[in-house]
């Protein structure tokens, strides 16, 4: 079958460094195949960029498979693009025309501040992480996971939250730029489990309370955020990290 | 609220605003259905408002509404405030609203400063000469203090004050539809079974409740025609 390829014009955000002031550029692009992905087009754009003497585009990649949460992109007004439920890294020229423009910009939150071009600083999300996203273990045998039963619509929401990458889509796409969805998925994936429960408390305590502290903003119940989500992560689970939140606050 | 670390925190913040919210939605029920008396009875509409007036159960009433809706507001500019900064300076180029974000759950803000006017508005239409007419021992010219149909009659009968108060209603609709299931969703009470009843719900009390006020303020504005 023949396949039409696509000439694109891109109007990409460049910015040098995290105190630039950063602006647009506008690249026209010829022959793309509508099979290749996203990345792969930015490649051929910084191909074109580099033979021309300019600076490449500096865009965060890295499994290039929708698994490790490092592509991230806001594409046309979206994050990660029009498709739903997939990473940048997935998404298909397929998805656009033949003559489109396209945009695209770096996260914009002032939780991730720009490291240059489309690279954002998403630590804040490792130091949410790093607060209570975990359970303590002592060393020794490894347990036998099957040892303690699961129900199975637990294990399934808890697999559901879990599925989470941390990209940051959601607090990008948040117009309050609030972290609750990514915070809400960390807190679920364990707190639904019988060896997640006993930190619970003070888990969801201290992930809310970093969350707070590093400048996140406060959860309108818009949607927006499970809307763009790549993983599909549902805001029910905010509903429960409030619950958690709360009841362990009332606990104290 | 004695533990200070719950309102230091996001979640906590948000806790009162829903707690509020709700009460507000229970007090509008309950004004609602008073008003609606009005439509088919303008005696026993004053008859309520006698009871009521300055009686010491209704002034704790009015104070609990006031220190609640004090309370709504302060958190709702503040938590707005935090919100502006935490989305940065630098805004997107071009943005897409997903078709499942509600339009209200984004203009909170907005469509409560238009509520808090159209408040303003009827606080000095009614309430002045009203509760606080007969707290102060005065009588407006339009009629006595526990009168309130002669002050229905009077103000919706002119079609500027019937548009001003449909402005307002709609405001409060669209607040409403996305205010409370999102006040349950704060306090935690949601899941996948409940997200769609509540969003429902949401959108039925918030058309009850609006459109109770609208029947009688049109009912008003046509019997003075
Ligand atoms: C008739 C009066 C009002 C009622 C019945 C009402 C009701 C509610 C309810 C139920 C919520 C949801 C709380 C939550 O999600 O936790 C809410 C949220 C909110 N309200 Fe009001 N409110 C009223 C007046 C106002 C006023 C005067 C303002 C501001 C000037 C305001 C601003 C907000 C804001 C910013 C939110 C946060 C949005 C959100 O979290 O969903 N409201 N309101
Ligand atoms: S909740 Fe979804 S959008 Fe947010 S970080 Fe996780 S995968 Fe990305
Ligand atoms: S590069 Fe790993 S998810 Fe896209």
């Amino acid at each position: 079958m023949e396949v039409q390829n696509l000439n694109l014009t891109l109007k990409v955000w460049r910015q040098k460094g995290p105190k630039e002031q950063g602006h647009f550029e506008t690249y026209s692009l010829q022959n793309i195949s509508p099979n290749s992905s996203f990345l792969e087009m930015m490649d051929v754009l910084n191909e074109q960029l580099i033979n021309e003497g300019k600076e490449p585009v500096a865009f965060d990649h890295d499994c290039r498979e929708g698994i490790c949460g490092m592509c991230s992109m806001y594409i046309n007004g979206e994050a990660h693009g029009p498709d739903d439920h997939v990473t940048t890294c997935q998404l298909h020229m397929r998805k656009f025309k033949d003559g489109d423009t396209i945009t695209v910009e770096p996260w914009r939150s002032a939780g991730f501040p720009v490291i240059k071009d489309l690279i954002v600083d998403r630590s804040a999300f490792d130091k949410i992480m790093q607060a209570g996203g975990f359970v303590s273990v002592n060393t020794g045998g490894v347990p036998d996971g099957n040892a303690i039963p699961i129900p199975k619509p637990n294990a399934d929401e808890a697999m559901d939250a879990a599925s989470c990458i941390g990209c940051g889509a959601c607090v990008a796409t948040c117009k309050n730029g609030s972290a609750m969805l990514f915070v809400s998925a960390k807190v679920s994936q364990l707190a639904l489990l019988p060896q997640g429960k006993v930190e619970a408390a003070r888990r969801a305590k201290a992930m809310v309370a970093k969350m707070d502290e590093l400048g996140f903003g406060n959860c309108t119940n818009t949607g927006a955020c499970e809307a763009e989500c790549p993983k599909g992560v549902s805001i029910t689970n905010i509903a429960r990290l409030n619950r958690e939140f709360l009841c362990a606050k009332f606990a104290d | 609220m004695s533990n200070p670390c719950l309102l230091s925190s996001s979640i906590g913040k948000k806790f009162l605003m829903s707690i509020t919210g709700l009460f507000f939605v229970l007090f509008l029920a309950f004004h609602a259905t008073m008003n609606a008396v009005h439509i088919f009875s303008p005696e026993d509409y004053n008859a309520i408002c006698k009871f009521l007036g300055a009686n010491w159960y209704a002034l704790v009433g009015t104070a609990v509404i006031a220190l609640g809706f004090i309370i709504h507001i302060a958190y709702a500019t503040i938590l707005t405030i935090q919100n502006r900064k935490a989305r940065g300076t630098d805004r997107y180029d071009s943005e897409v609203r997903p078709a499942s974000v509600e339009w209200a759950s984004k203009n909170m803000f907005a469509l409560g400063v238009i509520v808090f006017l159209g408040l303003g508005l009827h606080l000095y239409m009614f309430w002045s000469k009203m509760q606080l007419a007969e707290i102060m021992g005065t009588v407006d010219a339009i009629g006595a203090p526990a009168d309130g149909s002669a002050f229905i009659m009077y103000w919706f009968s002119k079609p500027w004050v019937v548009v001003v108060y449909m402005v307002w209603l709609v405001a409060i609709w669209f607040h409403l539809t996305h205010g409370f299931w999102s006040a349950f969703q704060t306090m935690g009470w949601n899941n996948k079974t409940w997200m769609s009843r509540l969003r429902c719900l949401s959108d039925i009390i918030a058309t009850i409740i609006c459109v109770a006020f609208a029947a009688v303020v049109i009912a008003a504005f046509c019997m003075s025609l």
